[in-house]
């Protein structure tokens, strides 16, 4: 048995080295496929053997090296990141599972350079996670951003160049303007960015510095997509599918909201934002927060591409994530982080659905979908359970969220909180259930031209309906990622 | 004959005089010329006005050089002499240097007008761009 | 004989010797031998002083024994001791380098020379760097300056005599106006030591003459180092010298000018008399960032990467400026490892551009379509040292703006923090024409299959790439030297 810091250098060097070897083995797919297979199971089993030593209230930790004096690359495991690697590390093993159907199954070009930078895309996800301080995260934030750029303009078509031009240059652009110089402030005021329970910046700034600091950190983690920054999440929808379901439903955006709440929780603190002013310096953002759910609750509501639909809701859900944060109350908190793993499992599943979809029918809109249902059963059968899981309805983990996350708009008092969340799942219902009421109760329209199909190559419905399955056993068994949650409160 | 204020008297100070002169006509020959050879012509005038500068102060009047004896009690500094003889031979190798460069420059371009060296330059640099 | 005591002279008479030793021996592999191997033992030597004043502190030597004030002082403190080992590393990795750039670029019979100008330009950096007289300085740096001169004129296109004309009109004037200056100061102080100097200026501070000097040495000084708007000489020389050339004087010439402007304006004018007295720091303020925003945006245009890179220089020397008009430690701090870590950067670059217009034939954004296919390795590395000019954390570019952005939020110019980092978005703009030309394109079909860059170039590249990545990761020995640097400058005379 590994020594817990070293586990932990491991799980970030897994992907790595998979990532070395996948390209080694370029010129014989079966080969390279094995080996991200292996890769996959690889990291999770690391990561699943740190779980018990987190969970025994253990913090591994390891310093890399010190770039100056309070600025180290440091690594350091908490209740939180290790959710949040959990659920990176786990969703990867189902969604290669997946990516080899879609990518064999549409024929693809790259698929060497889509599997390397796959397995890259989650070391950097893992440094994230196990970051020991904010620069850490910074370094790998940015690391993520440039080795998914590649996985976005897959197709290398004008659209997708275009697409990643937004991509890259709004988190880029995001995060080198607003985080970075709130980072140098950070460590200028604190001299370090070492995350510690109860934040390192309590009763070292006034309420407006604190507020404006709060503002360059949340507009500044652009993978959050805090409206006026969202922009890049539609744009992505250009990449392959797979790429769409586990990064811009699970890793990028999930090391966004992961990165917001780790921020407010050990940089500035709960209580320190909760006590500084009338209403606290982190008001304006549920305001922001609020308005971004309801606002693109509507635009997805008035989409008809269905990965567009799905990327505007995902907006709408890392708001939910944000606002919650920014509530400040114990139950908001761990609604907030439940959310993380509860919409993770929920919006792979319809990405997964979504491009399954395409693979068999080659269909992208919403208003094509009429009968497919009795088509793909299995596939559409996930989907109408992950949408359960959307909008906050038993039996799926997306009600057990969603429950924290009202009573703790309750808890604050935050009346408009709470009718934030009332509005945008009545309009999370309008915009799903008639996907689904289509699939199932629309007869489909007579197209000679449409050539009969059935389900999507196994590996696909396989992985949907793993996923599906989870959503479902996370509402019956939440116990993991509640514990965890607890634990990042109430340490 | 004393400029207001300063206590400067004009003859004392006309080396001062000069020296602007020649200064400033130098930098503005430079400026001001398309001619290549012109233009170092007005760099060695803006350059010979730094060696007065340097060799004006170190004179006094009756001042002799630097011998040790009881007859001679007022020296010329003669460290100014020195350090310009350094600058003129910097200034001579300037001046060879950027005449080369103007004989080079003839031999590719056919011309030591600067204007008319640009306007060759610019139609090869926008076929480029084309390229 | 004991040399050790001689290693100051040693410094600058080694490549000085070399000079007319290529010249005597003519075979150009020999010349090359003679160069190299002086270059090699200058950079011993810098790392030798480096190590002594890092442990006993100044080193005094006087030429001939003359001691200081009257005969001329070589002065090794910790910021020329830094300075010192930037120039000499940049040497030893560019002549192993040239040998093979050259080749394709300058023809045969003028190699031995071009040898004898390298080894002279060497000399007259050290000379200025190390030297503690006024006088002095100006020699050197006009022996530097005329032997770019002619190294530039070596470049194979004719457009590179017209900018070394006018590199030669531009840095004469910058010249003769810092002997003006160090003139006026001989008159007011009667002494061209310059630690002397500084001393003895205490009693005359504030008078014309002084201002005078100080106005002529800034302004002279500002050309040499190409302060924006007396930047135009650069571009064009950056461009048309031959890349080995344009490798060596990016990375070491202009930050020698600053070197020189810092030691004037603390050691000799002292730091009072030039920020408290004079609004010196408003005015470099504004020219650094103008210089910031103007030349990186014109450098977003070019069409040729040497170009592009040239004006990403005048935009980087605005970094090296704004530090300096903190005035404080930090920002000095920031002046300092920003001299060190873009001399590295532009190095690596223009190194790694050497090796692209071997094997491509040109550096315009036109024939470089498709490079990351083509050549890989050089393509990865021009964009690792983009990132470093653009500032991403684990190159050493992000050290510097880190220093700076401090020093803007230890003044409380929240607004300045905002434009420093606004500004990186600017060169992460021109990095990204590089990428995109280079990553995005398809290839042209007209390049010549099969030509390879020799291994002679490609070693000391990837060896000069691979210091900017060690610089960002390890700060020991950058912000280490810049702050001691900083502390001894801030500390006015010793």
């Amino acid at each position: 048995m590994l020594a817990p810091d070293t586990t932990l250098l491991l799980a970030l060097a897994v992907p790595l080295a998979g990532a070395a070897l996948i390209a080694l083995a370029g010129r014989a797919p079966d080969l390279r496929e094995a080996i991200t297979g292996v890769t996959t199971l690889a990291l999770l089993g690391s990561v699943l053997t740190l779980l018990p030593v987190v969970s025994g209230g253990a913090r591994p930790a390891v310093t890399l090296l010190t770039l100056l004096p309070g600025l180290q690359v440091a690594f350091k495991l908490e209740p939180l990141g290790m959710l949040f690697a959990l659920i990176a590390s786990g969703l990867w093993v189902v969604n290669s599972l997946y990516s080899v159907g879609y990518m064999r199954g549409n024929n693809e070009a790259h698929q060497t350079r889509f599997y390397a930078c796959f397995a890259l895309s989650l070391a950097a996800t893992m440094g994230i996670a196990f970051a020991g301080n904010l620069f850490t995260l910074y370094i790998f934030y940015e690391l993520l951003t440039l080795v998914t750029y590649p996985l976005v303009i897959h197709h290398g078509t004008g659209p997708a160049r275009r697409g990643g031009n937004v991509y890259l240059g709004l988190l880029m652009g995001t995060s080198i303007v607003f985080l970075l110089p709130a980072l140098v402030f950070i460590w200028h005021v604190a001299g370090t960015t070492d995350f510690t329970v109860g934040g390192i910046l309590a009763g070292k700034l006034g309420h407006a510095e604190l507020a404006g600091l709060l503002a360059l950190c949340m507009f500044g983690i652009g993978k959050a997509a805090l409206m006026p920054f969202h922009r890049w999440l539609p744009a992505a929808m250009v990449a392959p599918t797979p790429v769409s379901a586990l990064l811009h439903a699970v890793a990028v955006v999930k090391a966004g909201v992961f990165s917001v709440v780790k921020v407010i929780v050990y940089i500035f603190g709960v209580d320190n934002l909760a006590a500084s002013g009338i209403g606290g310096a982190a008001d304006w953002l549920v305001v922001v927060a609020g308005f971004t759910i309801v606002a693109a609750s509507v635009v997805a509501l008035y989409s008809d591409n269905l990965k567009r639909r799905l990327a505007y809701s995902t907006v709408s859900q890392l708001a939910y994530i944000v606002m919650t944060t920014a509530l400040l109350v114990p139950l908001s908190l761990i609604g907030a982080v439940l959310h993380i793993a509860a919409h993770a499992v929920g919006k792979i599943t319809l990405f997964f659905a979504a491009g399954a979809i395409y693979t068999a029918a080659h269909k992208t809109e919403v208003s094509e979908l009429d009968g497919i249902g009795r088509r793909m059963p299995w596939t559409m059968g996930a989907f109408a359970i992950a949408t359960l899981s959307m909008i906050g309805l038993p039996p799926a983990v997306g009600f057990v969220s969603k429950w924290y996350m009202l009573s703790g708009a309750m808890a604050a008092q935050h009346w408009l909180a709470v009718a934030v969340i009332v509005v945008s799942t009545l309009l999370n219902a309008g915009y799903f259930l008639p996907i689904v009421y289509r699939a199932f109760f629309v007869a489909p329209r007579d197209a000679p031209h449409d050539p009969a199909h059935g389900e999507a190559p196994l590996p696909m419905v396989l992985a949907l309906g793993a996923t599906s399955a989870a959503t479902v056993l996370l509402f019956f068994l939440p116990d993991v990622p509640l514990a965890l949650a607890r634990q990042t409160i109430a340490p | 004959m004393t400029l207001a204020g300063t206590g400067m008297t004009l003859g004392g100070h006309f080396t001062y005089f000069i020296t602007l002169f020649l200064m400033i006509a130098g930098l503005f020959i430079v400026i001001a010329r398309g001619n290549l050879i012109k233009k170092l012509v007005g760099l060695s005038i803006f350059q010979t006005s730094v060696y007065l500068l340097y060799i004006a102060p170190g004179k006094l009047v009756g001042g002799t050089a630097p011998i040790l004896s009881d007859a001679f009690t007022v020296y010329s500094n003669p460290l100014p002499h020195v350090l310009i003889l350094t600058a003129i031979v910097v200034g001579v190798a300037t001046l060879a240097l950027g005449l080369a460069l103007v004989v080079r420059i003839r031999e590719a371009y056919g011309s030591i007008e600067e204007d008319e060296i640009l306007s060759l330059d610019a139609a090869p640099s926008r076929a480029e761009q084309q390229e | 004989m004991n040399l050790a005591p001689h290693l100051p002279a040693l410094q600058v008479v080694v490549p000085l010797l070399a000079a007319p030793l290529t010249v005597l021996l003519r075979r150009r592999s020999v010349a090359f031998a003679v160069a190299l191997a002086a270059s090699w033992v200058a950079l011993a030597i810098a790392v030798a002083l480096w190590l002594r004043v890092a442990e006993g502190g100044t080193i005094s030597y006087a030429i001939g024994n003359w001691p200081a004030p009257w005969g001329i002082e070589y002065r090794v403190d910790a910021l020329s001791a830094f300075v010192l080992v930037l120039v000499t590393g940049i040497a030893a990795l560019v002549l192993p380098y040239s040998r093979a750039s050259i080749e394709a670029e300058v023809p045969p019979q003028k190699h031995y020379l071009f040898y004898t100008m390298f080894a002279l330009c060497l000399a007259g950096l050290l000379g200025i760097t190390i030297t503690g007289d006024a006088f002095n300085t100006f020699v050197f740096l006009e022996i530097s300056s005329l032997s770019i001169y002619v190294l530039i004129a070596l470049g194979r296109d004719r457009r590179a005599l017209l900018a070394a004309y006018q590199y030669l009109i531009m840095g004469t004037i910058g010249a003769t106006f810092i002997v003006i200056g160090i003139g006026l100061l001989y008159l007011m102080t009667g002494t061209l030591n310059l630690a002397d100097m500084g001393r003895r200026l205490a009693a005359v501070q504030g008078t014309r003459p002084v201002l005078a000097a100080l106005a002529f040495l800034t302004v002279g000084l500002s050309l040499k180092l190409a302060l924006f708007p007396l930047h135009q000489w650069l571009p064009n020389a950056y461009a048309f010298a031959p890349s080995a050339v344009s490798a060596f004087i990016a990375a070491t010439a202009t930050k020698v000018a600053v070197y020189v402007l810092l030691r004037f304006y603390y050691s000799v004018f002292g730091e009072s008399a030039v920020f408290a007295r004079l609004p010196m720091q408003e005015a470099m303020l504004l020219l650094a960032l103008a210089g910031i925003f103007v030349a990186s945006t014109v450098a977003i245009f070019q069409t040729d990467l040497k170009r592009l890179f040239a004006y990403s220089s005048v935009g980087q020397i605005g970094y090296i400026i704004l530090g300096l008009s903190f005035d404080s430690t930090s920002g000095l701090t920031a002046t300092i490892v920003h001299l060190f870590n873009h001399g590295v950067t532009k190095g690596a670059i223009f190194l790694l551009l050497g090796g692209v217009a071997l094997v491509t034939g040109g550096t315009s954004l036109a024939r470089i379509q498709g490079l990351g296919k083509r050549m890989p390795l050089t393509s990865f590395g021009i964009v690792l040292c983009g990132l470093s000019l653009i500032g991403i954390p684990g190159t050493a570019g992000f050290v510097s703006k880190w220093y700076l952005i401090r020093a803007a939020f230890e003044k409380g110019q929240w607004w300045l923090a905002f434009l420093i980092v606004a500004s990186s978005l600017l060169a992460a703009a021109y990095v990204w024409r590089f990428v995109e030309a280079a990553y995005f394109r398809e290839p042209r079909k007209d390049l010549t299959e099969g030509a390879k860059v020799p291994r002679s170039m490609a070693i000391p590249s990837g060896l000069l790439v691979a210091t900017v990545v060690y610089f960002g990761l390890d700060t020991s020995f950058t912000v280490g030297s810049a702050a001691q640097a900083a502390a001894l400058l801030l500390g006015g005379l010793r």
